[in-house]
């Protein structure tokens, strides 16, 4: 419904929320398709299609609203030690300015969700999440002198990525950005407006996630648009977002695990063993929730592993040659479960898969049984070619399938 | 830079075709050298900065029909490859505009706009031409073969082809034959009644040779243009981010990596050769390489009535070479911009802009267009291509600065009186001028302009006569009889010299296809 009182505000007809930036997003979105993120309306893609917005990714620069991210705010004289309790990185050793990815276990070291910590200040945390985890969080609170507070609605949020995401916010900021490393965060102010910047996102590409107070965000937005503009900024919808996920390998909920809250029986649990996030897990720190459950794991581990996976072109091309069609490619990155076999025996599943348009690479993400899930080894992937289940070869890789040096590095 | 006194292959020129036959070849583990005259590799796929800040696609400016196979086992990504989607077509007109995308339903509702029949007819036309573009697909990736004398392996390639032809439904065959013996405009005229949108897709049938849209054998140009495919989908043209030199860059990287060396301001003066076999080259500054094969990237008249001596060739094939038609018809407009062309019938920044835009109006415009250049004039109101890279990727010019390439149509190479700087600026006023008419603003913010005639064009990069594509792609021309029948194998008739350009099948435009065949063919033997 359009408010015909101030023709300024578009407020959309949903029962769905909607972002602070929608004022300016619904005007944008020439599709007008939305996906629903966390409760709220988000733009699936801005154009009729999303591949300009894609290589405004890897090309120059993506303006996301991330603002349907879960955002919990962690303070109080135990908020350093309740952090190390709940995940299961190590967060004595994540010092005040510092952003950690992490995911949470219950205490049989299965996943809930995964995130990032930024750390704030001193005993002072902020918690993203996929997933509402209030609950979780308080409940594991108790006896602990710590402040928890569901910031969700109170911290509005813009990822700004791609190669040229430094140029731009170098433009507006009262700080250079040229110092901030990989996973840091600072304070600063864009034209004159505090934010805080995190240089992290979900990408795989240089490319940074912006605080802002959610009465300030129409502003920032067009600040950016207008700096951007000549550094070929672009609003970008879940669509391209999807595919530069897949190619950073990362994870994403309810997609390529299922919470283990959520999961009806225990088989759809992961561990982070099993989501290939061995590295996240400080086995030899302190206790921390699913500790135990994990340490065992890791003495005898799961038969499942978490890998990427490229399906060959020439077996692809030649099935689809046999009917007549040139190679059929996915247009978008697809979420339908994909049975991996080794010699006609079921050994694995993908979870998630695109074209790579970067790589010119079809790729995916997969859960394989451990003793097919070597790097290099051949397993037989799943295609409807013209209605007919075929197969055809796809070979273990490692990940990130994508990786540039720009993504970590700092200017000189 | 070069450390060895004997190459396996030396590749006479570095355009993209040259550089891809070396990648090749020194993936295969051979020693090789490849030695560019200019002092930036790409030859006609080149980005070179002629004004400060602002990067230029000199020459060719859309990447469409590079060969996924090349892109894949040369490792393009790895080395840089990043091919922009560029997907629309917007043609300005006088009161009104067409504006096509990669959209269907979007572009249906355009084209109903201004004729509800072509809106319909453009569903059935463009998966049918895909549908022929994949027919002939096999004809472009066969090493062509020698009808008059086959060789064993030429009947196999033969007998496949045939086999091939045999497949195409009648109605596939039907089209096919009116393709490559119709003119553009005689071919589309049984489709479609909008005077744009005909012109539009005629010009495609135009572009790099001195033909009309009227001519026969026009059809078949457009039908090439047609045949490129990015990422699975046909039809899809690209915007190499950095440009078209940043793609020969990027395939220079590959044979660097699988251990080619590359010289550049190393112009070859003759190919040397012994008993009629090559053995090596000279350059122009004395410099002697030994080589068991040389391959010249060069175009036909070049590699053959240049850097060999004719006696070393037989008489008919030497008047075949002399007869190979490589008359240019185009010119290369290139401006800085400071701001956007803003055009009266669509105004402002939008998506017309991340696209081609195309000056033809209608056949009539493109015709007389032609006209003129068939007195020995350049056009007065020419065809023009035109894209503006800056707005595909920023960082071609400085922020909020622009670069616009303008391919422009008629131009010949033998103008009345000949080319000089006074007739290059008359051209580039033409061009401004055509511009003006639908971008009124355009004269106001150029910042610098780059005239190419076909003379510079020939000058600079090399290309005789300033053919775009090392000789036009005509019936007579092509496939077995590019360049000249039974030399259409890559090989010719001096033993250990090969041919790998343009000028070789399946023709020009940047596919990788004759520098791949070309190696692939000289691999076969070796």
């Amino acid at each position: 419904m359009i408010n015909s009182h101030n023709p300024q505000k578009f407020i959309g007809h949903t029962q769905l929320k909607t972002s602070p930036f929608f004022e300016r997003t619904s005007k944008l979105n020439q599709s007008q398709e939305w996906r629903r993120w966390g409760g709220y309306l988000a733009a699936t893609q801005y154009d009729l299609h999303h591949e300009n917005e894609y290589f405004a990714i890897r090309t120059k620069a993506a303006l996301l609203d991330v603002s349907p991210l879960y955002k919990y705010s962690i303070k109080g004289p135990d908020a350093q030690s309740f952090m190390d309790r709940v995940v299961t990185r190590n967060i004595n050793i994540c010092e005040i300015g510092q952003v950690m990815y992490t995911p949470w276990c219950d205490e049989k070291g299965k996943v809930i969700d995964d995130g990032t910590v930024q750390h704030l200040g001193e005993n002072n945390f902020r918690l993203t999440s996929a997933e509402p985890n209030l609950t979780w969080l308080l409940d594991n609170s108790n006896g602990m002198n710590v402040n928890i507070k569901d910031d969700s609605n109170n911290i509005a949020a813009l990822a700004l990525q791609g190669p040229n995401s430094r140029n731009i916010l170098n433009c507006i900021s009262s700080k250079s950005l040229n110092n901030l490393k990989f996973f840091r965060l600072i304070d600063t102010k864009l034209n004159g407006i505090p934010v805080t910047i995190s240089r992290t996102g979900y990408t795989g590409d240089l490319g940074y996630e912006i605080w802002i107070d959610p009465s300030k965000s129409i502003e920032i937005w067009d600040i950016l648009i207008k700096s951007g503009k000549s550094y070929g900024i672009t609003p970008v919808g879940l669509n391209a977002l999807d595919i530069s996920r897949i190619e950073a390998s990362l994870i994403l909920l309810d997609v390529d695990y299922i919470s283990s809250k959520h999961a009806l029986i225990e088989n759809r649990k992961s561990s982070p063993y099993e989501l290939g996030l061995d590295w996240t897990v400080k086995i030899k720190g302190n206790d921390f929730i699913g500790k135990k459950a994990l340490e065992l794991e890791k003495k005898s581990p799961s038969n499942w592993k978490f890998r990427g996976i490229e399906i060959q072109w020439e077996s692809l091309e030649k099935e689809y040659k046999k009917v007549g069609l040139p190679p059929g490619l996915p247009g978008m990155a697809w979420r339908t479960s994909t049975p991996l076999y080794f010699k006609n025996k079921q050994v694995g599943y993908a979870t998630s898969g695109c074209w790579s348009p970067i790589l010119k690479c079809y790729i995916a993400l997969a859960h394989i049984h451990a003793d097919y899930a070597d790097i290099n080894s051949y397993l037989d992937f799943e295609i409807k070619v013209e209605h007919f289940r075929k197969l055809t070869p796809a070979i273990v890789v490692e990940t990130p399938f994508y990786n540039p040096k720009r993504k970590t590095s700092c200017p000189n | 830079m070069s450390k060895l006194s004997k190459y396996d292959a030396i590749i006479i020129g570095g355009g993209h075709n040259g550089l891809t036959a070396a990648a090749y070849l020194a993936r295969a583990g051979k020693k090789v050298l490849v030695l560019e005259r200019r002092y930036v590799l790409g030859g006609a796929a080149v980005t070179e900065e002629i004004f400060p800040g602002f990067k230029f696609s000199v020459c060719s400016y859309v990447i469409s029909l590079l060969k996924s196979n090349v892109i894949r086992e040369l490792m393009l990504p790895r080395f840089g490859l990043k091919i922009l989607p560029l997907e629309s077509t917007f043609t300005p007109l006088d009161n009104d505009y067409l504006f096509r995308t990669s959209d269907g339903d979007q572009t249906y509702k355009e084209i109903y706009r201004h004729s509800p029949k072509d809106a319909e007819t453009y569903k059935r036309f463009g998966p049918l031409m895909g549908q022929i573009g994949m027919a002939v697909r096999p004809i472009l990736e066969t090493i062509a073969p020698n009808p008059l004398n086959p060789s064993i392996s030429d009947l196999v390639a033969l007998k496949k082809l045939l086999n091939h032809v045999k497949g195409l439904s009648n109605e596939h065959f039907e089209y096919l034959c009116k393709l490559m013996t119709m003119s553009s405009a005689d071919f589309l005229d049984e489709w479609f009644e909008f005077e744009p949108l005909k012109a539009t897709m005629a010009a495609s049938g135009i572009i790099g040779t001195f033909m009309g849209p009227r001519s026969p054998g026009s059809a078949y140009i457009m039908l090439h243009h047609y045949m490129g495919d990015i990422d699975g989908a046909f039809r899809a043209w690209g915007f190499q981010k950095g440009g078209t030199g940043e793609l020969s860059m990027t395939i220079a990287r590959s044979a660097k990596h699988f251990g080619a060396d590359i010289m550049t301001e190393a112009p070859v003066k003759k190919v040397i050769t012994k008993n009629n076999k090559a053995i090596g080259v000279a350059l122009e500054n004395g410099d002697e390489y030994k080589s068991n094969i040389v391959i010249s990237g060069l175009d036909p008249k070049l590699t053959f009535l240049k850097l060999v001596d004719e006696k070393e060739l037989p008489s008919d094939f030497i008047q075949d070479i002399k007869n190979f038609r490589i008359r240019g018809s185009s010119g290369k407009v290139n401006l800085a911009l400071d701001g956007l062309p803003n055009f009266t019938s669509l105004p402002g920044d939008g998506p017309h802009l991340r696209g081609a835009i195309s000056i033809s109006p209608n056949y009539n415009y493109l015709e007389k267009a032609y006209d003129d250049a068939k007195y020995g004039n350049f056009s007065k109101e020419p065809y023009m291509d035109i894209i503006l890279p800056s707005v595909i990727d920023p960082d071609m010019a400085p922020p909020g600065k622009h670069v616009m390439s303008c391919f422009v149509q008629y131009a010949p190479y033998n103008i009345n009186g000949g080319w000089n700087d006074s007739k290059r600026e008359d051209f580039g006023d033409a061009v401004i001028n055509t511009l003006a008419r639908y971008a009124p603003n355009i004269k106001d913010i150029i910042l610098h302009r780059q005239v190419l005639t076909p003379k510079d064009l020939e000058t600079t990069f090399g290309l005789t006569e300033g053919n775009i594509f090392h000789g036009e792609l005509t019936l007579q021309q092509l496939f077995s009889l590019r360049p000249a029948v039974k030399w259409a194998d890559y090989t010719t008739p001096i033993k250990n010299y090969f041919q790998c350009g343009s000028g070789t099948h399946p023709g020009g435009g940047i596919t990788g296809s004759p520098g791949e065949m070309a190696a692939k063919k000289i691999l076969n033997k070796w």
